[in-house]
């Protein structure tokens, strides 16, 4: 996984609360059996105005020339609700963005993105509203920087810096770029003894290996 | 000391405690489907990683391959063909168990798994599916992950989980006749919102619970993940244990005997301690229709469309309109106003035996067909739902009436095997996701039970079995 340290870019507001993952990118959308091909899809239902012919709508935001290379998207709450599909998380990356700022996630969105060094950050309402109307100003020029390292947001000069919490470990993961598969074979052994106890407790989960 | 079912679930699978709030969990039973589980089978094929436990490891094909009669590896969705064959060559190489196209017991991941005893009581069980949340309707501990988190699971029987905190929704009140569990999860969203169970993982408890048949209380839990939450859990009861009995991957003999005795004490104690209480009354509950694109929106079927100016904020009424433009109605108006395009019955949520019983018999009970012009589908959720409801007739019931029979599978339910209805199609439909362009591009998807949804169909616009 690519490690998430800083992050420095154009952010795109797309303030509506439970935008979901079948927006993020449809079913139709996702034509390889892998995590790659993925950014021409997405926001297809509201990027194109017609999906088919790939025909821009002027009106979606990232189709906008003054978000041009956006890699921070402004959301409202609950984003990434709905379909557990990775492929949201892989679209967005392939497309370029690193940061997801909403009021509150959906828990598998979450879980999926801080697997591919992906950062989401909760804010409450009325801060993502200033982060926005500051961007707004002149979105190329305003740029925010994120740090992770810090746990915060930065608009210099004219924002006021904005801490941000994450647990540790998403925050250990992220900055290292951990195996998280890796890291739980170092407990395989405690894996195997819980298994052979349990197995006492409980015989009849477990099957047999046929 | 006094602990919740969850509680209880939680404790009984954990293996090492990471930090105060993460866990690593052992996960009993892995599910994947040829969507989003052969992306996680190839990711740990290339690693050199290999499935560690792959007799508690299934795989199914229903996201993908089509429903039509006669179907083979080739589907009008985009490359569809290539995650069919990928998923098929990956189990192989894996030694897990595939339930493939022709499989007499291929269905729907969620419907298939409690039909084979691989979902029971007090198992944990994940799959890369939202929805897996169904399975809570039994006493499972069972979740929806990504594919990065099911090819953890695959190469080490385990995840690391944070734990939510625990909701319990009581349910105050019985159903009415004719409204369905359906029904009373839809308001349920509709009361707590489509983010209302963030965070936690919600107990459903109350008399009207308690009188759930095992099916209705899967359609209870699938959409757990509607609201958000970590998961939807039931305590399983004497009606649970019944149902499991006999399943082929669950347990018999002595094992019956010890799981069963373990499954009694799947409940929450006398005084345990929820984080969060709801309460939702529920006599005289009617049956529900979405009108907006989150399962949030929904109104009795006999009310009318909200009006934007009666949201409570500025920026609610804004949404309101964006869906109401997107959707093709007029605040003020009634569902019933508007021609219906089509009717699906199926799903993860209600493509089981029963859903397609309380179907058949509408149209048996008022020998209603059709309306011309509404497209009408009826896909059983698994080989075993079809062969049990083709030994009642009830094919032959739905045939008669005008509704295509189909093969198991998603379907319908987000366009798999790459059918849709057509742009801007109104459908009445059992699904659980009203989702812009969720079935289709342009889809205008009202979400409701199968009684709902036929008696739609019948009538040509949206309204409910009023002949009961």
């Amino acid at each position: 996984m690519t490690p998430f340290t800083q992050h420095i870019g154009v952010t795109a507001p797309l303030l509506r609360d439970n935008i979901d993952t079948d927006t993020i990118i449809p079913s139709r959308e996702m034509r390889t059996v892998s995590r790659t091909g993925l950014s021409a899809g997405l926001f297809a239902p509201w990027r194109y105005s017609d999906a088919d012919a790939r025909t821009p709508d002027p009106a979606f935001v990232l189709n906008s020339a003054v978000f041009k290379n956006a890699s921070i998207l402004l959301a409202g709450k609950n984003f990434g609700c709905g379909s557990s599909r990775e492929h949201a998380v892989w679209a967005l990356l392939e497309s370029g963005f690193r940061v997801v700022i909403a009021p509150s996630f959906a828990t598998i969105f979450r879980n999926n993105a801080l697997r591919n060094g992906l950062l989401t950050v909760s804010l409450d309402e009325h801060l993502i509203q200033g982060i926005q109307e500051w961007v707004q100003v002149n979105p190329q020029r305003n740029r925010i920087a994120v740090d992770l390292a810090q746990c915060v947001l930065i608009g210099a000069p004219e924002l006021e810096s904005i801490p941000f919490v994450i647990d540790p470990f998403s925050r250990r993961m992220l900055l290292e770029g951990l195996d998280e598969i890796g890291l739980t074979e170092q407990s395989l052994v405690g894996i195997a003894s819980f298994e052979a106890s349990d197995r006492k407790r409980r015989p009849w989960a477990y099957l047999d290996d046929t | 000391m006094a602990k919740t079912l969850f509680d209880k679930l939680w404790q009984e699978h954990e293996v090492e405690t990471l930090s105060e709030r993460q866990s690593l969990l052992y996960i009993d039973r892995i599910f994947l489907h040829e969507r989003t589980g052969s992306v996680a089978l190839n990711s740990l094929l290339e690693s050199g990683r290999e499935v560690r436990r792959r007799e508690h490891t299934f795989c199914t094909m229903d996201h993908i391959v089509d429903t039509f009669p006669g179907r083979s590896d080739t589907t009008l969705m985009p490359s569809g063909k290539d995650f069919i064959l990928a998923t098929r060559s990956a189990a192989r190489e894996t030694g897990i168990r595939l339930f493939d196209i022709q499989d007499p017991d291929q269905g729907i991941v969620h419907v298939i798994s409690p039909e084979l005893g691989i979902a029971l009581p007090g198992l944990s069980l994940i799959c890369p599916d939202s929805h897996t949340c169904t399975l809570g309707g039994l006493g499972a501990l069972a979740w929806g992950v990504g594919s990065t988190e099911a090819e953890h699971a695959l190469a080490t029987s385990t995840l690391r989980v944070t734990r939510p905190d625990t909701m319990q929704v009581l349910f105050e009140g019985s159903l009415p006749v004719g409204v369905t569990a359906k029904d009373l999860m839809l308001y349920t969203i509709r009361e707590l919102s489509a983010a209302g169970g963030a965070g936690y993982a919600i107990e459903f408890t109350g008399k009207a619970i308690e009188a759930l048949p095992v099916e209705a209380r899967l359609t209870l839990c699938n959409m757990a993940t509607e609201l958000s939450a970590f998961t939807g859990l039931i305590a399983p009861d004497p009606v649970v244990f019944e149902y499991c009995k006999g399943r082929q991957f669950g347990p018999s003999g002595a094992d019956w005997e010890q799981a069963s005795a373990h499954w009694r004490s799947l409940c929450t104690d006398q005084g345990a301690r929820f984080d969060c209480h709801q309460r939702l009354s529920i006599d005289g509950l009617k049956p529900q229709l979405s009108w907006g694109t989150s399962p949030q929106y929904c109104i009795a079927w006999d009310d009318r469309v909200p009006r934007a100016g009666d949201a409570l904020t500025e920026a609610d009424a804004s949404v309101w309109r964006k869906m109401q433009d997107y959707m093709g109605l007029t605040e003020g108006s009634r569902l019933a106003d508007y021609p219906l395009d089509a009717a699906f019955i199926g799903s993860c949520t209600n493509s089981r035996l029963s859903d397609l019983q309380l179907a058949a018999d509408y149209l048996l009970r008022t020998g209603h067909r059709v309306a011309r012009g509404v497209k009408a589908l009826c896909v059983p959720g698994s080989g075993r739902v079809k062969r049990e409801a083709e030994a009642q007739g009830l094919h032959e019931i739905f045939q008669s009436a005008g509704f295509e029979w189909r093969e198991p599978g998603c379907s319908m339910c987000f366009f798999a095997g790459g059918e849709s209805f057509g742009n801007r199609a109104r459908i009445a439909s059992t699904t659980n996701r009203n989702f812009e362009g969720r079935q289709g591009i342009g889809s205008r998807t009202h979400l409701a039970s199968p009684l709902t949804v036929v008696a739609s169909a019948c009538a040509g616009y949206l309204t409910a079995d009023t002949t009961a």
